[in-house]
This record gives structure tokens, C-alpha cells and sequence, in this order.
């Protein structure tokens, strides 16, 4: 089946006072339709300005954005600003981190919805609100007629995420960008959320692109699993090769440092020395090397993405031979 | 169970009134923010404080360390009892007992330096001065791997992470014997999150620190404590040792806490009865008869819809507050 | 609601009755204020002054003259003691020039201050931006009366565009009316539009930076849309209050000076007028009317922000 998002080298800079910061540096990846891919990383990975870029809400006089990525046979990069401005919402739509702060507070849920009902189609106010309330009876919310006419501050903070969901899938979109959607809330609340995200995965065919650090949220939604680092990508393959066969040292301290509830006490959680590098200037190098246990002075050329264990769908960053890697893990 | 009892609990009662009225304000209802809470901790032992919003856990630190005056209830820090102490009677009292706060960002005034916000506790309790208190900031920096170079850096200048370090060395530098942590965590990436962990473990040893941490991450929670407590609709609902929590869970909310909790392991993750609770947490102001819980319980029966559970004991330590807690 | 009506009529008869016990002191502290002795003449000698005294009632305790005074408010029989006219009667009499040139310059100086701020904001740093900076710096500098000193000068002296002043009625003549009113509506709005342009652009740019609005972009709505019903909308709240309060300042007696200066017979010159004589009566007066009308415009701001921001609830406490 062809994809139907493809990001090729996908390069994103900004021009700030402190000189050119490069938050995105040469990101590759594939979305086929009906699939969850999960974005993960940490602060200055890159991973939430790839996800805007997607979207197109990085376009700024002071950014510079290259590369492809091909949607529906369109470069949305070349795509200039009105034509952009339909797909977004209609196409690809998304849902944001805190959604205490994503809606504005003094219009009216259903207004809101409706708003972007009538930015894309011709259809009257009664009809778009009455399209609202059956939008948020399908993300489960009770008493649909008589919530649409609430504001934002009247809804609790899970109540809330399912709006911005019901919002954003009001267009039948095909592929919804997820970042972090689930951070902000309770642990009970995240449970329903994340059901929710994934019946309307399986029963729509929807495409996912997740953003989360959280791999607990990737272990529980994802299909392929995408790890950045630095600005880059440090790791490509499904969700069961990313677990049980990790094939890039980031990726093992990332699972190394969770405290998790299904495994006996370790004495120390395993952790990451130092912090992610400077995106100003990036080092020349394998960007992880800084940090690396097992870094060695290959690790001064920078690898590239590549499959290096003979399975074209894992893709790795590291200069380490596979029978280095399963040693060291 | 670690030494002496440090700080005791009694049946602490936190509600915010509020108030309406035209010329005098009178009081309409209260937000019961904690509602007889008690527990005790004892000397060099961490006891984990779980629950969701709106559980009351931040009113909980603050009512115990007296920055918000308790409805009613006593804490006793050892042995002396804090409630209705004046602030003078406090201050001193003040000293053994610090707070590490969850905002990184907001936590730290912006407009001081690093050497400054660590170093005014000392200055203010009479502690130190001078070239004295530089180098007694400088060690702390050390301690919490920081740099003596960033005394005189603005916090700004900083990570989350090394923020939250810079938390750490203020609450260090009196030399408390109990640090209560609000989600020191919470908003840090996971492999900072594992940095900070490891040196609140280290410091514990070193300074013979007593920790009650709050969290909402049952993960982390699990791996730096003890015991741990369950926080629920201003109450307790069940307290144990650490492991016990975790592998036999006893009361329903427990129960649907570690349920929705995802595995970072997909065979795992799937293979797992799930418990999904439905609905939202209830208003504090208005708390459900009976079992603060039944109206998201799905074993509720109507004893639970009329009658309170009090924390009744079960195993060796195992405390849970059910009508028909989940043994076996 | 009710609640909060009533808790604000009492705020008000509360606020009221405390600047009358102020004016009326501070007046009876200043010295050379003696309404009887101004009355009297300057050649008066002091039995014609104890006469004059008692006539007004100025020889009695200064409890019992300020419950008369308060007295004679309310029953609309105030009256002057210089002019031997009715307060009421004057002021109702000022009020339509009042209004019209208030109205007028709130008019103005809302339309340019929102057209400039949001022009500013959405060019921030530009060169636009700049200039209109520049500009409401300068009109918030300029001193009220010298700046309409500086317009009749030139504009209506020297080159004869505008009318020297003094106000036609509305109803008299509307053309007139209006063209009497130009200079003194710009004089009054030049000073809020510079503050106003101000506040509304630095609200616009923090909201523009707000998570909703990053939603409202991603829903793939125009970027003017964008702006206008998302940003300006939720940064007009704040400005909306400050207009209140400011409108009901003005219309209370803040427009003296550019009521002085060009010559119209509003509230603001008989005012003025009354500080001149040192004639209490009509400074009671006003200074009533101005309070009551500022205490009234910050009740209906407060209702107004309740409506503009949902989140808000009047009269009842907020939740925890």
C-alpha cells in the first residue's frame, strides 16, 4: 500500500538573535494510511516542530523549511500559504498537548467546531452546529445538544482533549497529528483518551502521527515508531522490533530510564548522562556520541539512517555492528 | 519501617469555604480539599503520595508544613505539634522541614541569582555569611552536580532538569530532617526524570532525609518509595509497603489506577485485563455520600452508596478504606 | 446577578457620600473660601458679611450646612452662591454639550485606536509599527490645553479651517454642530488614542503567541479571520474595561480643559467656572455627578467583562 504522507529530508530552521537554530535536520518517514506512527524523543529533539511543519504552522518570515513532504501527489512544502490553508483541517487536521489552553475561552464549544465546518465547506450555521453535536456525541460526550453550547471552561480537562478530537476529525480528515495529547492529563483520563484515539484509528482508517515522550502511550497506540534525537532521526521500525530488539543506544536509555510497574526494583534507574545538544551548534559528529556509553572513534564521522540489520523497515543511526548492539543492550 | 515516627498525621482536615452575600459574605459551601487525612512517616523512610487532580495531595504538603492553616486536625513533626503554632513558634521548625516544588520554571524567582536563591535560606535563619555562606552554597552546587560557576548565573540560564537541581540544593542547605517533593518530576523528560530521581536517592543516604514524595506517575513513585498512599477526593484509600501496593492492590481505585497505567511493553500492555474507568473525578465541594468512590466503582453495592469505609488494617501494614476490598 | 446589583448600589451610596464629606470639607478648609465674604463685595465691612453669612446659612455648625447642602441636592434646589442660580438647572443645561463632545471624542478615539493597534501589532517591528509608536508616544505628551491652544491658533485663527469654538446644538443645526466639534473631539481623543493603540497592541501580540490561537490556524481558517476573531476579539476585553472607566471619568467632569478652552457650555466649563469663584454649590455639585457617573460606568464595565469573558461570573465567589 502507498503511504500517504512521505517526508523526505525534511529541514527546518529558525533565525533567532542567538544566531540559526536548526530544530529539524534531514528527517525522513513514512505514514501508510490507517497507521499510528509514533514520533518519540525529548525536549530539543525536534519531534513538535516536525509535527507543526506537518501542518504548516512553522511557515514564519524568520523559518526556513526544506525538503518534501508529499501528500495526495502535492509537495506540501511548495504548497503557497491558501492552498496549504485547505488542506490543513480538511486533509490533516490536529489535536494539541494542553487543551485547557487550546480552545480560545469565550466562544462557545460549537461555535468553534463550526467555525471550521464553514471554513472549508459551504453550509449554514444551523447546520454546521448541528454537525457539532453529533461530532461530539461520536468522541463520547454525554448530553451532546446541550454541551455544544458550553464554553471551554466548562468542561474537565479529559472532556476537554475529546473536544479538540471531535474538532478536529469534524472534516473526516485522513491523517491527524497527535502531539502529546495525552500529556497534560490524569492517568485514568489518558486511559480513555487513548481508547478513544484508537477505535477511531481501527474504525476510520484514520493515519496517526503521535508525538509523545512517553513510550508506555507508544507500547499502547502505535504501528511503527520513529525515535529522533537531536534534530534527527536516531531509529525507524515497527513497534515490536523498537521494544524487543532496540537497535540504537538513545533508545536503550530511553528504555532504561523508566521506572516501570511490571518489572522488580532496579537499584538505580539507568540514566542518560548529560542533556541533549545544542541545537545553535550541532556537533559534528554522531550527535548522541556526547552521551554514548559505547561511543568509539567511528562515532567522530556522522552515521547515516540506514538498515543495517538486513530488514529494510528497521532503520538505525549507529555505527555499531548488530552483534556490537546486542551485546551492549 | 524505617526509625523513630518523624511526622504524624491525625485526621487533618483542609476546606475552603466559599463565600457569597451582598454586604457580608456568607459562607456557602466548602471545597473539602482534604477530609481527615492521617498517615505516618517515619525517620529516613520515602512514602509516596499517588492520586489524580483534585485529590487534595498539594493541599495536603501545604496544610502540613503550615503554609495553609488547617481546618482542624494535628500534625506532629517530631513529636511537637505544628498546628496552631504561631509563625514565630514555626520558624525554627521550619528549618527541619523543606519543600521541593514540580514547576521548574516557576519555582525559582527569575530575577536572582542561583547563589542567591540557595544561599537566603541560610542568611535568613542566621546560619551563615560571607565568604562562609559562598562556600557552603558552592558545595551544595557540587553536590547536586552543578558547577561553582553558576552561582552567579540567573536560573534562565538553566534546564528543566538543572533547574530542578538548583530546587534541590535550596531545599538542602538547611539541613531538614523532611523534604516533602510536589511532583519534583512531573515536568521533566524521562531521562532527566531518572537523573533527579537517582540523586534525591543519593541525598537521602547522605543526609539521612526523610521524603514524603508526591506523584502522579505510579512508575516513579513505586521505585523511590517505601510505602505508599493513595489520595482520593480528599482522602486516603489505601496505604501499604510499596511492593504490596503493586502486586496486590486492595481497594477499586487502586485497582483502575494501575490498570490505566500503559506498559512500555507491547506483548505486555495487550495481554493485560484493563480496567478503564468511566466518567470524571466528582467536585470536591460536593463529595458523593457514602464512599467517595462508588459512583465510578464498578463493585459498588449499597452499603458503598451509604456508608463511609474507614481505613481498616488487612495484612501486616496494609491499610484500605472498602467496603469490598478487591483480595485475591 | 440581583446579588450583584445590590451589592454594587450599596457600593455606590457608600462611595458617594464619602466624596461629599470630602468636598465639602476640603472646601471648608481652604482659606480666602468665605462664600460670604466673596458675596459680601470688597468694601464690605463685617456686619454686612455676619448679614450675608446668616442669609446663606453659613453661621450654623458644619454638620447642619453639609445636611442642608446634601438636602438641597437631592431635592434640586441647590443654588449657587455667586450667581444665585439653580445648580441642577445649569447642569442639565451643560449636559447635551457635554455629551456630544464626549460621545463624539469616544467615538474617535475607540475607531483610531483600534485601527492603529492592530495595525501596529500585526506589523510589529515594521516600519508602520514604528511610526505609530512614535506617534502615540507624542499624543500621550502632549498636555490637553496646550495642545488645544495650539489647533485654534493655527488652524482656526491663522488659517480659518475651523470655528473659534463654543458649541451649536445639535438640534440647532446638525452640520454646524458637528463642525463645531471637530477640533475640540480631536484635542479630547488624541491622549487615549496614543494610550489605547498601546495596550491594544501589546494584549494583541501576547495573545497572538496563545495556544487557541495556534488551534485556530491549524482548523485552516484565514489568517485575517485568524486575527480578528481570535486575537483582537479576546484582547479587546481588557481595553473594553479601560474604556469604561476612562468614558466615565471624561463625561464626569475630565473634559474641563478642552471644554474651557474652546468655549462650549458643558458640565466641564461650569465646572471650571464654579473653581474660579470658589462657589461650592456647583463644585458639590459636579463633583456628585461626576463620581456618580464613574461609579456607574465601572459597574457597567464590570457587567460588560462579565458578558465578554464567559469565564467570569459576577456577584459569585469563584471556585476553588
Amino acid at each position: 500500500m502507498s503511504p500517504i504522507l512521505t517526508v523526505r529530508d525534511l529541514q527546518v530552521s529558525f533565525r533567532t538573535d542567538d544566531g540559526v537554530v536548526h530544530a529539524v535536520d534531514g528527517v525522513s518517514f513514512e505514514v501508510s494510511p490507517g497507521e499510528v506512527v509514533a514520533v518519540v524523543g525529548e525536549s530539543g529533539s525536534g519531534k513538535s516542530v516536525t509535527a507543526q511543519t506537518l501542518i504548516g504552522l512553522t511557515r514564519a518570515p524568520n523559518s526556513k523549511i526544506t525538503g518534501s513532504v508529499m501528500f495526495e501527489g502535492a509537495d506540501l512544502i511548495e504548497l503557497p500559504d491558501d492552498q496549504f490553508r485547505a488542506v490543513r483541517g480538511e486533509h490533516i487536521a490536529m489535536v494539541f498537548q494542553d487543551p485547557m489552553t487550546s480552545l480560545n475561552p469565550v466562544y462557545r464549544v460549537g461555535d468553534q467546531i463550526a467555525e471550521m465546518i464553514r471554513a472549508h465547506r459551504d453550509v449554514s450555521k444551523a447546520e454546521a452546529l448541528s454537525r457539532s453535536v453529533d461530532l461530539l456525541r461520536s468522541v463520547g460526550i454525554p448530553n451532546p445538544e446541550r454541551r455544544v453550547r458550553d464554553y471551554p471552561h466548562e468542561f474537565s480537562g479529559g472532556m476537554r482533549q475529546r473536544v479538540m478530537i471531535a474538532m478536529a476529525l469534524a472534516l473526516d480528515p485522513e491523517v491527524l497529528i497527535a502531539d502529546e495529547p495525552t500529556t497534560a492529563l490524569d492517568v485514568t483520563i489518558q486511559a480513555q483518551i487513548l481508547r478513544l484515539l484508537d477505535n477511531l484509528n481501527r474504525d476510520r482508517n484514520l493515519s496517526v502521527v503521535l508525538i509523545t515522550h512517553d513510550l508506555g502511550v507508544v507500547a499502547e497506540l502505535a504501528d511503527r515508531v520513529v525515535v529522533m534525537y537531536g534534530g534527527q532521526i536516531v531509529e525507524d521500525a515497527t513497534l515490536d522490533e523498537i521494544f524487543y530488539n532496540p537497535q540504537h543506544p538513545y533508545t536503550w536509555g530511553l528504555l532504561g530510564s523508566i521506572a516501570r510497574l511490571d518489572e522488580p526494583r532496579p537499584e538505580r534507574l539507568t540514566q542518560i548522562v548529560g542533556q541533549p545538544p545544542s541545537l545553535l551548534n550541532p556537533p559534528t559528529g554522531c550527535r548522541f556520541a556526547a552521551r554514548c556509553k559505547y561511543a568509539f572513534d567511528k562515532c567522530t564521522q556522522p552515521p547515516a539512517l540506514e538498515a543495517r540489520l538486513g530488514d529494510a523497515t528497521h532503520l538505525d543511526r549507529c555505527w555499531l555492528t548488530p552483534a556490537e548492539k546486542l551485546e551492549s543492550r | 519501617m524505617k526509625g523513630d515516627p518523624l511526622l504524624e498525621v491525625t485526621d487533618l482536615v483542609v476546606h475552603f469555604p466559599i463565600k457569597s452575600g451582598i454586604i457580608v459574605d456568607r459562607e456557602v459551601a466548602r471545597v473539602h480539599a482534604v477530609d481527615g487525612v492521617s498517615f505516618t512517616l517515619h525517620e529516613g523512610e520515602t512514602l509516596g503520595l499517588v492520586g489524580e487532580s483534585g485529590c487534595g495531595k498539594s493541599t495536603l504538603c501545604r496544610a502540613i508544613l503550615q503554609l495553609v492553616a488547617p481546618t482542624s486536625g494535628s500534625v506532629r513533626f517530631d513529636g511537637q505539634e505544628l498546628v496552631g503554632l504561631s509563625r514565630r513558634d514555626l520558624r525554627p521548625l521550619r528549618r527541619e522541614m523543606q519543600m521541593i516544588f514540580q514547576d521548574p520554571f516557576a519555582s525559582l524567582n527569575p530575577r536572582k541569582r542561583v547563589g542567591q536563591i540557595v544561599g537566603d535560606p541560610l542568611e535568613l535563619h542566621g546560619l551563615a555569611s560571607g565568604a562562609e555562606l559562598k562556600r557552603r552554597v558552592q558545595e551544595l552546587l557540587d553536590r547536586v552536580g552543578l558547577q561553582a560557576e553558576h552561582y552567579n548565573r540567573y536560573p534562565h540560564e538553566f534546564s528543566g532538569g538543572q533547574r530542578q537541581r538548583i530546587g534541590i540544593a535550596r531545599a538542602l542547605a538547611l539541613q531538614p530532617k523532611l523534604i516533602i517533593a510536589d511532583e519534583p518530576v512531573s515536568a521533566l523528560d524521562v531521562s532527566v526524570q531518572a537523573q533527579i530521581i537517582n540523586l534525591l536517592e543519593e541525598v537521602q543516604e547522605e543526609f539521612g532525609l526523610s521524603y514524603l514524595f508526591v506523584a502522579h506517575d505510579l512508575g516513579v513513585v513505586r521505585h523511590v518509595s517505601d510505602r505508599v498512599a493513595v489520595m482520593y477526593l480528599g482522602k486516603i484509600v489505601e496505604n501499604s509497603d510499596s511492593d504490596a501496593l503493586y502486586e496486590s492492590p486492595l481497594h477499586p481505585y487502586t485497582n483502575a489506577l494501575l490498570s490505566a497505567v500503559p506498559i512500555p511493553d507491547p506483548r505486555k500492555n495487550f495481554a493485560r485485563e484493563r480496567i478503564t474507568l468511566e466518567g470524571d473525578v466528582p467536585s470536591p465541594i460536593d463529595p458523593p455520600p457514602g464512599c467517595r468512590f462508588h459512583t465510578r466503582c464498578v463493585w459498588a453495592t449499597d452499603v458503598c452508596r451509604t456508608e463511609e469505609p474507614a481505613l481498616t488494617a488487612h495484612d501486616d501494614g496494609h491499610v484500605v478504606a472498602c467496603h469490598h476490598p478487591r483480595t485475591g | 446577578m440581583l446579588r450583584f446589583a445590590a451589592r454594587r448600589l450599596i457600593g455606590m451610596i457608600a462611595v458617594l457620600f464619602a466624596i461629599s464629606v470630602i468636598v465639602f470639607l476640603i472646601f471648608n478648609v481652604i482659606p480666602n473660601s468665605d462664600p460670604a465674604a466673596r458675596i459680601a463685595g470688597r468694601n464690605a465691612n463685617p456686619t454686612l458679611i455676619a448679614r450675608v453669612s446668616a442669609d446663606l446659612g453659613l453661621d450654623r455648625p458644619l454638620p447642619v450646612q453639609y445636611l442642608t447642602m446634601m438636602k438641597q441636592i437631592f431635592t434640586g434646589e441647590l443654588t449657587s452662591y455667586a450667581t444665585d442660580q439653580n445648580v441642577a438647572d445649569q447642569i442639565w443645561r451643560g449636559l447635551p454639550a457635554t455629551l456630544s463632545l464626549t460621545i463624539g471624542a469616544a467615538v474617535l478615539w475607540m475607531a483610531l485606536a483600534i485601527w492603529f493597534g492592530y495595525l501596529s501589532a500585526v506589523r510589529a517591528g515594521g516600519f508602520t509599527d514604528r511610526a505609530l509608536t512614535i506617534l502615540a508616544l507624542v499624543g500621550i505628551s502632549m498636555p490637553v490645553f496646550w495642545l488645544a491652544a495650539i489647533l485654534l491658533y493655527f488652524l482656526s485663527f491663522k488659517a480659518q479651517l475651523f470655528p473659534t469654538g463654543s458649541y451649536v446644538p445639535l438640534t440647532e443645526n446638525p452640520v454646524q454642530w458637528a463642525y463645531h466639534l471637530i477640533l475640540p473631539w480631536f484635542t479630547l481623543a488624541v491622549l487615549y488614542v496614543g494610550f489605547y493603540s498601546r495596550v491594544l497592541r501589546s494584549n494583541m501580540l501576547d495573545s497572538m503567541n496563545e495556544d487557541y490561537v495556534r488551534t485556530a490556524r491549524a482548523k485552516g481558517i484565514s489568517e485575517r479571520q485568524v486575527r480578528i476573531r481570535h486575537v483582537l476579539r479576546n484582547s479587546m476585553i481588557p481595553i473594553v474595561t479601560l474604556f469604561g472607566l476612562d468614558f466615565g471619568a471624561v463625561v464626569g467632569g475630565g473634559a474641563i480643559l478642552t471644554e474651557t478652552v474652546f468655549n462650549i457650555n458643558g458640565v466641564g466649563l461650569y465646572a471650571g467656572q464654579a473653581i474660579g469663584k470658589l462657589d461650592l454649590p456647583p463644585l458639590m455639585a459636579v463633583t456628585m455627578f461626576g463620581a456618580f457617573f464613574i461609579v456607574l460606568f465601572n459597574t457597567i464595565v464590570d457587567i460588560l467583562y462579565a458578558v465578554l469573558d464567559p469565564r467570569i461570573r459576577l456577584g459569585e465567589a469563584a471556585p476553588v
